[in-house]
């Protein structure tokens, strides 16, 4: 038995290195990059022909997993009045549009950020613009109103203006470039 | 041998022909002309200059006054923007080839882009009007 004794302590030390890494690391205000590359994909690039055809010509390609699945679900019924602008596509696109969208949605995802993002909505709400989320919110509270407004930037919708890999779930803040 | 070069102008007299109909701008024209007929008798054809003055024309929409131009800017050679910051590809054919070659693109941009603008659909008179405006832009 004592011969597995020092097996058992390098096992703990292990075991509580690996629970303080995770911990660190849980602070998304300071990602940690040392967990490697693939982590920094943090919302699922997930790709669809489709939906860069049909979304993506007036605006960013907005990664599926920054919604819960109820909100494209609403998104996708109110089409014809999508912010002020009649967005409609036909039945078969949009049912397309709708399983992949809801399938890549923010609380069926794996990944550590959806999860958050779909923890902090309330269960009675399906927010439309992620920029009404308490997580956007509690992300950007140090970006002041002025920043927004630049002509560089244009609105909080325009993810990609500071996110230059934003439209491949990249939104790491060592990447963060806020334009003049 | 003698019905070879019948055959061989027949086949070619087919291939012009269908080169001519095969112009999918003129064939969306053909189509939008028989519909302004059939609605109207006083329709005679499309005018670029009425196509020019529609694209211009300011209407009150749910995002403030707008025409085309807002977004397609006021000269269709040019890159335009939405309001997500996106550009938007000329719509001229003379400097973007794609423009007014698929039938099912241009109706749909057509029926969501009218009721945005005008809160209605286009009629085809206004649609031929627009597309020869674009055809004439050198």
């Amino acid at each position: 038995m004592n011969t597995f004794k020092p097996m058992r302590i390098v096992i703990l030390i292990f075991a509580v290195g690996a629970t303080c890494f995770a911990l660190a690391d849980d602070d998304d205000e300071h990602e940690s990059n040392s967990r490697g590359k693939a982590d920094r994909r943090i919302i699922a690039a997930v790709f669809d022909p489709t939906y860069k055809a049909e979304c993506a010509t007036c605006h960013m390609l907005y990664p599926p997993g920054l919604l819960p699945s109820r909100s494209w679900k609403n998104m996708m019924d109110g089409l014809k009045d999508h912010f002020g602008e009649n967005a409609t596509v036909d039945t078969a696109t949009k049912q397309h549009l709708t399983e992949f969208l809801t399938s890549n949605a923010a609380d069926r995802s794996t990944l550590r950020r959806s999860q958050r993002i779909s923890g902090s909505i309330s269960a009675s709400d399906s927010p439309l613009r992620f920029t009404e989320t308490q997580y956007f919110k509690r992300q950007h509270h140090e970006i002041g109103a002025k920043v927004w407004q630049r002509k560089s930037i244009g609105s909080m919708a325009n993810c990609a203006a500071c996110h230059a890999r934003a439209e491949s779930g990249i939104f790491s803040e060592d990447e963060v470039r806020i334009p003049r | 041998m003698r019905r070879c070069p019948k055959i061989a102008y027949s086949i070619l007299c087919s291939l012009l022909t269908t080169a001519v109909h095969a112009d999918p701008a003129q064939m969306m024209l053909d189509g939008y002309r028989n519909e302004a007929k059939a609605a109207s008798s006083a329709f005679t054809d499309f005018s670029a200059e009425r196509g020019r003055g529609f694209f211009a024309k300011m209407h009150p929409s749910k995002t403030g006054e707008i025409s085309c131009a807002t977004c397609h800017s006021s000269d269709p050679r040019k890159v335009g923007r939405t309001r997500a910051n996106k550009d938007i590809e000329p719509l001229a054919p003379s400097v973007n080839a794609k423009r007014f070659t698929d039938q099912a693109k241009v109706e749909k941009w057509f029926t969501r882009n009218c009721d945005d603008v005008l809160g209605r659909l286009c009629t085809p008179a206004e649609k031929g009007d627009f597309i020869v405006y674009m055809l004439s832009l050198k």
